[in-house]
């Protein structure tokens, strides 16, 4: 259990007091990262102790900014795809998602359901994917390390599923404006359902390994406590603040790509603690596995690609064959498709919260300004509050339980 | 917050489903104050800018504000969404902070200065928060090149 901080503070042994500032306690400072193998990146924290209590916690960011959103200002709309892969290393199919949705609201683009449900289908994967990493690494982090081998066992048919889509293990580009990339694989059915029949009994398999796990208990229940109040105006979002009770899921509350047609909940605990967001994490990973079953047995026929000539690339056979093809492939390849003048903020809910991109288009064939508001950014913002107050040893919990992407948190 | 005055509404827009207030630059804050208090957004969801370089008013600040019921409860929440913008001189942009209203504006604006330039009065630590310290220029702004000002694949090659 969490040690209040007067509490431990009384139970340190005393130290020799300075001359210079004879009531103050001895401070120490210390420097975590960037190479910090908790900090799943290059996260520098300042941190200020008193005793072992983390009296103040300053985050040091920045060391991954790749300038992804000026480089968006010179890359043509088609292209920008591939950028945003590349925010986060972990989910970026929701990337993905999140750019083609923004693109085709402002295009006002009808996707065909096929698309739309392969769409969602697809997230969830994804979903599975960083939950998964998540996990182990997690648990690797507090001292459990069989849990890394069993979750990258998963991880790694996860990987090969979405190289069988798009011939890529991790920087798919597979969710593009106007539908998908390439039409789904022939079998895909057959090899997502069987990984997906077998995945809850996986799911119990980890909770067994971690719920009758004293030490994993001790590690992670009432530890890393923040407020409703300090999320919300932080803005935190994604399990953190579902683990507190507030079921705020951009899937349910404003449905995009057909995810009102799905059967699924918002898992929720009211701990607020580190044990409350692995819960809903794994809750998560079996409401996910429901989606994706829901969306194999019910996936609609038709097409995988909107019909808008102007903006997806022709079918490789038609443009050997008709005129009119050839002339879009090029006018699309060569110049890009223009975008009528507008703005847009479009959220989608990614693994670690609420993802949202702010486009702005001035009529060309080029992003104007494309601002990512990515999860990792707005919860590491309450880092501070969350580290402050507590034990040092209880850091590394508390940071794992946030889960982020240093490359989704500077971009 | 009696003392709000709706002058600082400048304009409202309503296009693809989503809505826009213009606001006055001077009273963002009031404003602000008065859309957390009286309307219930108690989320600041981020704070960026867009530069409109050369026309002037140059800069175009904008807050996206969620508002989420915060009770904890079973049920899914009603959200609603509002975008405020704010029209910023290119001579000297400056605004006040809304850190003081959330504190989640604390990063964005910091971001904001790191990559434009704009200039938040009142904010606790307005130092760059993605660049290096001693970064010359705001990479953002449409008149800094991609490759920024000291280094360049010319001058690679010229060596």
């Amino acid at each position: 259990m969490k040690q209040p901080l007067e509490d431990h503070v009384a139970t340190l042994p005393a130290v020799e007091e300075k001359p210079a500032s004879p009531s103050a306690p001895r401070r120490m400072t210390l420097n975590m990262g960037p190479q910090h193998p908790s900090t799943h990146g290059v996260l520098r924290i300042i941190i200020e102790l008193e005793g072992e209590t983390i009296v103040k916690a300053e985050p040091d960011i920045g060391f991954l900014h790749t300038g992804i959103e000026k480089q968006a200002e010179f890359t043509n709309w088609a292209q920008t795809v591939t950028l945003t892969d590349r925010v986060d290393y972990l989910s970026n199919l929701a990337n993905n998602l999140v750019y083609a949705l923004t693109v085709e609201k402002l295009l006002q683009l009808e996707i065909p359901p096929k698309a739309q449900w392969m769409r969602v289908m697809l997230a969830e994967i994804d979903r599975l994917n960083s939950h998964l990493v998540w996990l182990g690494t997690h648990a690797l982090d507090i001292g459990a390390m069989s849990m890394f081998f069993y979750c990258f066992r998963e991880r790694e048919e996860v990987l090969r599923l979405k190289e069988m889509f798009s011939g890529q293990r991790m920087m798919t580009s597979y969710i593009r404006p106007g539908g998908l990339a390439l039409e789904p694989p022939r079998g895909w059915d057959q090899a997502v359902g069987k990984f997906i029949r077998q995945f809850p009994g996986r799911v119990d398999e980890y909770e067994n390994l971690l719920d009758n796990n004293p030490i994993w208990k001790i590690r992670t229940q009432g530890v890393g406590f923040i407020s409703i109040e300090d999320m919300l105006d932080l803005g935190v979002t994604g399990p953190m603040l579902r683990g507190a009770g507030i079921p705020l899921d951009v899937r349910k509350t404003e449905p995009y790509s057909s995810y009102e047609k799905f059967d699924f909940i918002v898992p929720t605990r009211t701990e607020n603690d580190v044990y409350a967001r692995y819960r809903v994490r794994l809750e998560e990973m079996r409401q996910s596995a429901r989606i994706i079953m829901q969306a194999i047995e019910g996936m609609p026929s038709g097409a995988w690609q909107a019909d808008a000539p102007h903006v997806v690339l022709p079918d490789r056979e038609k443009m050997k064959t008709q005129m009119e093809a050839l002339i879009y492939h090029f006018k699309i390849v060569t110049e890009g498709y223009r975008v009528p003048p507008g703005e847009v903020f479009q959220a989608v809910e990614s693994p670690r919260g609420e993802i949202a991109y702010y486009a702005v288009s001035d009529g060309t064939s080029k992003p104007y300004r494309l601002h990512m508001r990515t999860p990792s950014f707005g919860n590491l913002q309450a880092l501070p509050t969350l580290l402050e107050g507590s034990l040092i040893a209880d850091s590394i919990a508390s940071l794992g339980s946030m889960d982020f992407v240093l490359g989704d948190t500077d971009r | 917050m009696s003392d709000f005055n709706h002058s600082a509404i400048l304009e409202t827009k309503e296009a693809l489903g989503e809505t826009t207030l213009v606001a006055d630059a001077a009273q963002i804050v009031d404003l602000c104050r008065y859309l957390k208090h009286e309307h219930k957004f108690n989320r600041l969801c981020s704070v960026t800018a867009v530069d409109w370089h050369p026309a002037e008013p140059r800069f175009e600040v904008v807050y996206h504000l969620h508002a989420v019921d915060p009770a904890p409860s079973t049920a899914i929440p009603k959200v609603r969404r509002l975008r405020v913008k704010v029209r910023v001189s290119g001579a000297d942009p400056e605004i006040d902070s809304v850190t003081g209203v959330w504190r989640s504006a604390n990063w964005y604006e910091r971001e904001t200065f790191d990559m434009f330039g704009v200039r938040f009065r009142n904010h606790p630590h307005l130092i760059r928060l993605l660049m290096p310290l001693d970064w010359e220029g705001h990479p953002l702004r449409k008149d800094f090149p991609t490759h920024g000002y000291k280094y360049s694949y010319k001058a690679e090659e010229a060596k």
